[in-house]
């Protein structure tokens, strides 16, 4: 009995596969967009992650520390001047009472602001003269490289004295300052990724198919040129931090009582010798700023090209 | 055949590259392609051999318009499509399509198989709503025998295999008249190879549309090409009939060229030595005088060497040679 | 004929992002010397990890498993060695010595910032005790034996003024300076001109003779096998399917995989020849199937196909392949 039933499964796995059992085109991967992908590499990242959470912190913290403390920015308190961190105020008071947590949380706003923004400026700018420089070639990328060439010749830092002085301080003049010959090296960069991308097939396949100009550039050459592009951007955001606080530190930024990291280290800069803990803190709060966001860019090449993995 | 029934004609079309040509060095001019004529039927294969550098991808490509022709004429249904501009362009985009190499690099990475293949549509403006070319695209892939479910998936996630079948559903949504196949096979595997010929071939019974197959290696044109053209050096070499010119071909290069071709056979393999050609492609920067040929022919004369022999029809072939006349 | 390579029981992992990627899925053969002995699969069947995993040259994220791995009778089973260092050590001292390889693509193998002759000298000095005149009198013969016209000139080019025939003949010229005994070619005509092919393959045939060393040769190309193979291994999906010499493999192929193949490839000499595809797409390999790889595939693919990977039936004795209808076929001739 028991062994007719072997013989029985036995023929009948000998039995011929049906077409449908069979599964010739079966793909094991499990399918990923190309930002899950990058999230996954970015992820394993640690450094790269603990920068992210300190960026994202500090950013709440500079919506909503101004919004729900007792303090304000400009508020002076001369009865408690000069005083050490405590529980009423976290990171002690200036020579004016003011409370430095609260003027680190304003400087934190404009400073991320700047940077942010100053970012979104070059990047619009620099994605669309470099694409085009690349896509369209010849005579029209000699002069538009070369007119970009002349503007990247000539220091920056003159620009942006010449624009506060014209402009006056505020943070819309500090923006167009470091706007003006910012985009330039994004521009290169995606002029550089144009370039190799559409001699690419598929760039070709969609010319052969009728697609127009802009279509092959932003379908088909930006969308695949992301990678470096959001590269680039992390880093141009803490260069505009710097060239913020800088300009505040040296006088001419965002004007007083605003504050702003440079302009609190400069202020500082007189009790270095009797409150050296006052220069800390907005030191402190660039640094850490600045670091993170290299840590960001970082971690962002390595997950973004697939040749750094 | 008659002239109605020739969909794409060429007339002495030349295409040339410039290259270096710095402030201190003259620009150097490579003759890609070098007054190339030909003729392709309506419904038929025309295969195009030859070695790499020989400028048979040159001439498919400008064929296709991606390069702009540094002389001569290119007719397609009958119209001169050599200068096209604005809505007639496109038009002509429509009806001839093009089957890249490199299955790898002829898909955009960014975007979903179903984004691809309604790419073309969208362009063109076919179909009312995204519902109905997404229906197409779907049946597309059937048609070169992959899943529905493929269509949301990403092109890194396919075979090469797979993916030549992508962009083969991707210029068939177009319904082209015309597709030029850029060695669409030789970065495949063999069983993938024969695969993809047989999927042109049953497009062609079904549709009869017409190709030009470019191709280095010789195996699998045959099976595909009704006629064949033998290039080298930005010049046509011999044209004729597939099984003519590979059973007797006739230009001393078509004949070194075929009979490299190693034969699949043990005992036969083995004999087989055949005298290999010497030497490789010359510099297409530094082409020979005459017959670009006469470098590594064996029968080469000063003649040869002077001047370039006409192609010239016999026993109904065109040659170049000076030996076959 | 004394076996010069034994392989026995080979596996090869990658660990990638996407998981496990079982790349060679115990595979056992040997290499007899002299010999030349063709290894055909399709591009990720495993082919070329196992001649990187012999020569110690793959990648960390590599695994290997291996019962026996035996080179001229001495253990180069990296799984033997105590560490990863004392195993590199002793495979560097084989490798351009005793076993050497010629790689598909010549540019990614030649510095391009180095001349020539230098470059040939290279692994002369680091295997014998050659001074530098005597490294470089014997590159010079070596340009002279792949046929390199005026190697007196040559020698001193940077290996882009060479064509891709004229690398590939390096490359080959490199592989034999030090007369190895094993010389591992993959796909060397791969990226080559028919024209060129030709005369790189004999190339090889003649070089493997005059120095008598065995040939591994990794091919997609049946072609290219039939011309210079005495032995055929044929794999698929990580695993040999069938073993045989040349005339078995093409005169008698019992694997329906075999068989396949020879069908869909073109023979010049047939004139109206039709193509059989092989329907479907490779395994893939991050989940491959538990019985016969070629399951998927098979015209004549059975219930039991898909639940076990069959053993080797012997059809003579250089002759064996793995596929269940051997094993029905002996089934239905003893019941």
């Amino acid at each position: 009995m028991n062994q007719t039933v072997t013989s029985e499964q036995g023929r009948n796995l000998f039995a011929p596969l049906s077409e449908d059992e069979k599964n010739n085109e079966f793909i094991a991967v499990e399918s990923k967009t190309y930002l899950q992908d990058a999230w996954a590499h970015f992820r394993k990242n640690k450094l790269a992650l603990i920068s992210l959470y300190f960026l994202l912190f500090m950013l709440l913290l500079a919506i909503f520390v101004p919004i729900f403390s007792p303090y304000s920015y400009y508020e002076q308190d001369l009865t408690m001047t000069n005083v050490l961190p405590c529980a009423a105020h976290p990171l002690g008071t200036d020579k004016f009472g003011r409370d430095i947590f609260v003027r680190i949380m304003y400087g934190a706003r404009i400073s991320l602001a700047v940077g942010f923004a100053a970012a979104f400026i070059n990047l619009f700018i620099g994605v669309i003269y470099g694409g085009v420089c690349g896509y369209f070639g010849g005579r029209l990328d000699m002069v538009l490289m070369r007119f970009a060439d002349i503007i990247y010749s000539i220091p920056s830092m003159l620009y942006v004295i010449m624009v506060m002085l014209v402009f006056g301080s505020n943070i819309f003049s500090v923006l167009l300052a470091i706007s003006v010959s910012g985009w330039i090296g994004m521009a290169r960069q995606v002029r550089t990724q144009v370039l190799s991308l559409k001699e690419r097939e598929y760039a070709q396949a969609a010319r052969v198919m009728g697609a127009g100009h802009w279509r092959i550039l932003f379908q088909h050459l930006i969308s695949n040129s992301i990678g470096p592009i959001l590269v680039n951007m992390t880093l141009m955001v803490p260069e505009a931090i710097f060239t913020e606080a800088f300009l505040a530190f040296v006088g001419i930024g965002i004007s007083i009582p605003q504050s702003s990291w440079g302009s609190m280290a400069n202020e500082a800069r007189s009790l270095l010798q009797s409150h050296p803990i006052q220069m800390l803190w907005p030191v402190l709060a660039i640094s850490l700023t600045m670091l993170s966001l290299n840590f960001i860019g970082d971690g962002l090449n390595e997950a973004l090209d697939p040749r750094k993995r | 055949m008659n002239t109605a029934d020739v969909i794409l004609k060429v007339e002495d079309l030349k295409t040339y590259f410039y290259a270096g040509g710095g402030l201190f060095s003259q620009k150097k001019v490579i003759k890609a392609v070098d007054g190339v004529s030909l003729e392709i039927f309506r419904g038929e294969t025309l295969g195009l051999v030859g070695e790499s550098g020989c400028g048979k991808s040159t001439l498919g490509r400008t064929i296709v318009k991606l390069y702009e022709p540094a002389g001569g004429k290119i007719y397609f249904d009958g119209q001169d499509v050599t200068a096209l501009q604005g809505p007639k362009l496109k038009q002509f985009r429509k009806d001839v399509q093009m089957i890249f190499q490199d299955p790898y690099a002829s898909l955009d990475p960014r975007m979903t198989i179903g984004e691809i293949l309604k790419e073309p549509m969208t362009i063109h403006e076919l179909y009312q709503n995204d519902a109905q070319r997404e229906q197409r695209a779907v049946e597309l892939l059937r048609i070169v025998g992959l899943k529905p479910d493929h269509i949301r998936r990403y092109p890194h996630e396919f075979s090469g295999g797979q993916r030549q079948r992508i962009s083969i559903a991707r210029t068939l949504a177009l319904d082209p008249k015309f597709i030029i196949c850029d060695e669409p096979i030789s970065a495949l595997d063999v069983s993938i190879q024969a695969q993809i010929i047989n999927l042109l071939k049953q497009i062609q019974e079904e549709s009869g549309l017409s190709y030009l197959f470019v191709a280095h290696d010789l195996s699998m044109v045959k099976h595909i090409s009704n006629r064949i053209a033998v290039m080298y050096l930005g010049h046509i070499m011999e044209i004729g009939d597939s099984h003519e010119l590979y059973l007797h071909p006739m230009h001393p290069y078509s004949i070194a060229l075929l009979s490299a071709v190693p034969i699949p056979d043990p005992v036969e393999g083995k004999q087989k030595h055949p005298e290999p050609i010497a030497g490789e492609l010359p510099s297409p920067l530094n082409p020979p005088m005459g017959c670009p040929f006469s470098t590594r022919c064996p029968y080469a004369d000063d003649r040869c060497k002077r001047e370039m022999p006409a192609l010239k029809e016999k026993n109904g072939r065109m040659i170049a040679c000076f030996r076959v006349e | 004929m004394d076996s010069l390579l034994t392989v026995k029981n080979l596996s090869v992992d990658f660990q990638t992002d996407q998981g496990t990627v079982h790349a060679v899925r115990g595979i056992s053969f040997d290499v007899k010397s002299g010999e030349i002995l063709g290894i055909v699969g399709e591009s990720g069947s495993g082919k070329s990890v196992t001649m990187y995993s012999i020569m110690g040259l793959l990648t960390d994220n590599a695994e290997i498993r291996c019962d026996q791995l035996e080179f001229q009778g001495v253990d180069i089973n990296p799984t033997h060695f105590e560490d990863k260092k004392g195993y590199l050590a002793a495979m560097k001292k084989l490798r351009g010595c005793s076993m050497s390889m010629i790689f598909q693509d010549p540019m990614t193998f030649l510095n391009p910032t180095m001349r020539i002759g230098k470059q040939l000298c290279e692994p002369i000095l680091n295997h014998t005790n050659l001074t530098k005149q005597q490294a470089m009198q014997r590159a010079l013969e070596l340009m002279a034996l792949v046929g390199i016209p005026s190697p007196e000139t040559r020698i001193r080019q940077y290996p882009f003024e060479f064509s891709g025939g004229m690398r590939q003949r390096i490359i080959i010229a490199i592989a034999m300076a030090n007369n190895p005994l094993l010389m591992i070619a993959d796909e060397p005509t791969t990226a080559l001109d028919v024209t060129i092919q030709a005369q790189v393959l004999e190339l090889i045939r003649t070089v493997s003779k005059q120095m008598q060393s065995s040939v591994i040769l990794i091919t997609h190309d049946l072609g290219v096998v039939a011309s210079l193979c005495d032995r055929i291994h044929i794999m698929y999906g990580g695993k040999i399917v069938e073993t045989g010499t040349d005339r078995e493999i093409f005169y008698s192929p019992n694997h329906p995989y075999t068989a396949g193949l020879l069908s869909c490839i073109f023979d010049p000499r047939e004139e109206h020849s039709e193509l059989t595809p092989i329907q479907g797409s490779p395994p893939d390999l991050l989940s491959p199937p538990a019985g016969c790889p070629f399951v998927d595939r098979c015209e004549k693919a059975m219930k039991i196909c898909k639940l076990k990977m069959p053993e080797y039936t012997q059809l003579s004795p250089t002759h064996s392949s793995a596929c269940w209808l051997n094993e029905l076929a002996k089934g239905g001739s003893e019941g």
